[in-house]
């Protein structure tokens, strides 16, 4: 399977990431040698199988009581952040 | 014998009969780790004064006649668990600074238990790697060969354990990544069934595959740990309220009657090592003397496990990497731009390539127009690779395989090629989409001197009946015995 340097920029765009064009040839030569590889699960016909996104599931994984229970106090949260004003974190400008 | 060298159940004697305190064990240990750790490179932090004051509190509880099997036992914790107030990188570069404000929940019950932290322990970086060359901070070398990997992604807990720099170790298990480390290091490593510890400050890699477990000089060890670590747990809602045996009443009865099922697609794998296949071989004859009954069975879905897999987890991977932005925690790069610029920056030059690499491909997996051919499709391979294993556990009790395909393969050998590292992950990955337990045991060794570990996978929740073949397996045989020269 090939994908095109030019899908793998708009990956890494939805993916908040920005490859350097070298980068991006290596990237879309090892991603498309990985997908040449899944197409194997082509071989199975799934037709009548129900897909699982979690094998061991409920009864067994009892919900808890909603109600407020012990949380960050707001310093702890805020401590290991790059930038914070004692209240919030601060992040670049988003509106201007 | 030097104190660092102790088993835990060995120490936890010692420590009972007054006859050492945790803070000369825990000085040992410290002391083994300066002298060795520059060659081995299997910790990323030490904190070695706060060993040192847990280690004297632990003498402290003991005198006051509250110690339990743990209390003083020093012990390394791979960097992916949430350490309150101790670094905690992920082996990433992006989380240099983290400092944790809480415990994992393990780590909680750890302390409870009086267990002494002697400092955190180099993996992949965000578990993602089967050889612990991805770490932002360096590879680890394995303590048997220094030129060659201690597997991964659990490398620096399984290289300090066989390097006797801690008595015991948690790592995480994703893909494989307890069991094939402790096999390439000649050690125990168990992978529990998925629910069964809790992954509240776990950091995630992939939520549905991910579970922490022990790894340890002997089975008894591993048992010791479980024992603390299992249990439901309310902040996780994945942890279970199945109840936790004691791990350590390893039975008594020996494998008569045991039924053993041996998947022939584990051992008609193609790539799989000549002297691999001998020490697996060989095990079985041992089993089978030890009056266990062995029987072949058929695991059809196997040889689609990697392909599923490296689907599933990069999917889960890519949704949970999003979290580091730079905004509440980690290494924020910035210039003039605005925010998705930040984000851009701070993710572009704190990610490593194969961590770049996995969340691109999960992104793309889950991506409008791929969702169903990709993920969608490997949910349901999913399903069928579970039946595969239902059915087997109506045939036999326990199955026996190889855990990895080679012996520990040598630093830089498969950097270049993502999709041939990713195959050598195929004997393990397929427990951890069934959710089911597997532990790896020191079974033999290459030509070359490398250990060679063997996997027994158990039905869900059976970790008790893995422990004790293991542990029966261990008495018989002498691999456990050998240790490296360093």
């Amino acid at each position: 399977m090939q994908i095109s340097k030019d899908e793998v920029r708009h990956v890494a765009r939805l993916a908040r990431l920005a490859l350097e064009d070298e980068a991006l040839d290596d990237m879309a030569a090892q991603i498309g040698t990985i997908l040449a590889y899944m197409e194997t699960l082509n071989r199975i016909d799934t037709t009548a199988v129900q897909p699982t996104a979690h094998a061991v599931s409920a009864p067994i994984t009892p919900v808890r009581e909603d109600v407020t229970g012990e949380h960050l106090p707001r310093d702890q949260a805020l401590s290991n952040a790059p930038a914070e004003d004692g209240e919030s974190f601060v992040v670049p400008r988003v509106i201007d | 014998m030097p104190l660092y060298e102790l088993t835990i159940e060995a120490a936890a004697d010692l420590l009972q009969r007054g006859e050492i305190s945790s803070e000369d064990l825990t000085r040992a240990v410290l002391a083994r780790i300066a002298a060795l750790d520059d060659r081995v490179g299997a910790y990323l932090t030490v904190d070695r004064e706060g060993a040192l004051e847990q280690a004297r509190r632990a003498d402290e509880l003991r005198a006051a006649g509250q110690a339990t099997a743990l209390t003083g036992i020093p012990l390394g914790i791979k960097d992916v668990i949430c350490t309150r107030g101790l670094r905690t990188t992920c082996a990433s570069r992006l989380l240099d600074n983290f400092i944790p404000p809480y415990d994992a929940t393990v780590m909680q019950r750890l302390r409870q238990a009086g267990a002494v932290v002697l400092g955190k322990t180099n993996m992949d970086e965000f578990a993602m790697g089967s050889s612990t060359e991805n770490s932002g901070f360096g590879p680890t070398a394995n303590p048997w060969d220094l030129s060659r990997i201690p597997g991964g992604s659990s490398g620096g807990s399984a290289a300090a354990v066989a390097a006797n720099m801690c008595l015991g170790s948690l790592g995480s298990d994703t893909g494989g990544s307890i069991r094939q480390p402790a096999s390439h290091c000649g050690i125990v490593g168990l992978k529990p069934t998925y629910g069964r510890v809790s992954r509240y400050g776990l950091v995630a890699f992939a939520s549905s595959l991910d579970q922490i477990g022990p790894l340890g000089k002997s089975v008894m060890d591993c048992a010791l740990l479980m024992n603390v670590i299992c249990g439901h747990d309310p902040r996780d809602s994945t942890s279970v309220s199945e109840p936790v045996p004691d791990f350590t009443r390893l039975r008594a009865d020996g494998l008569q009657g045991l039924k053993i099922g041996l998947p022939v697609e584990y051992f008609e794998a193609q790539g799989l090592d000549a002297d691999v296949r001998q020490a697996v071989a060989g095990a079985v004859a041992t089993v089978e003397a030890l009056g266990a009954e062995t029987v072949e069975i058929s695991l059809p879905h196997t040889q689609y496990g990697v392909a599923a897999y490296y689907i599933i987890a990069p999917s889960e991977a890519s949704s949970n990497l999003a979290r580091y932005d730079g905004v509440r925690f980690g290494v924020r790069r910035e210039d003039d731009g605005d925010l998705l610029d930040m984000f851009r920056r701070t993710r572009s030059a704190g990610f490593g390539a194969e961590v770049k690499r996995r969340i691109i491909l999960g992104t793309y997996a889950l991506s409008a127009g791929y969702y169903d051919a990709y993920y969608g499709k490997a949910s349901q391979v999913r399903t069928l690779i579970i039946e595969d294993f239902r059915k087997a556990f109506a045939q036999c009790d326990v199955l026996l395989s190889p855990v990895a395909p080679t012996p520990a393969f040598a630093i830089g050998e498969k950097t270049a090629d993502p999709l041939t590292m990713y195959l050598s992950d195929v004997f393990t990955l397929c427990a951890n989409l069934a959710g089911i337990p597997g532990i790896s045991i020191p079974c033999g060794f290459s030509s070359a001197g490398l250990p060679i570990g063997l996997q027994i996978m158990g039905r869900h929740f059976d970790e008790a009946r893995l422990l004790a073949v293991a542990h029966h397996f261990e008495q018989a045989t002498d691999f456990h015995k050998r240790k490296p020269e360093l």
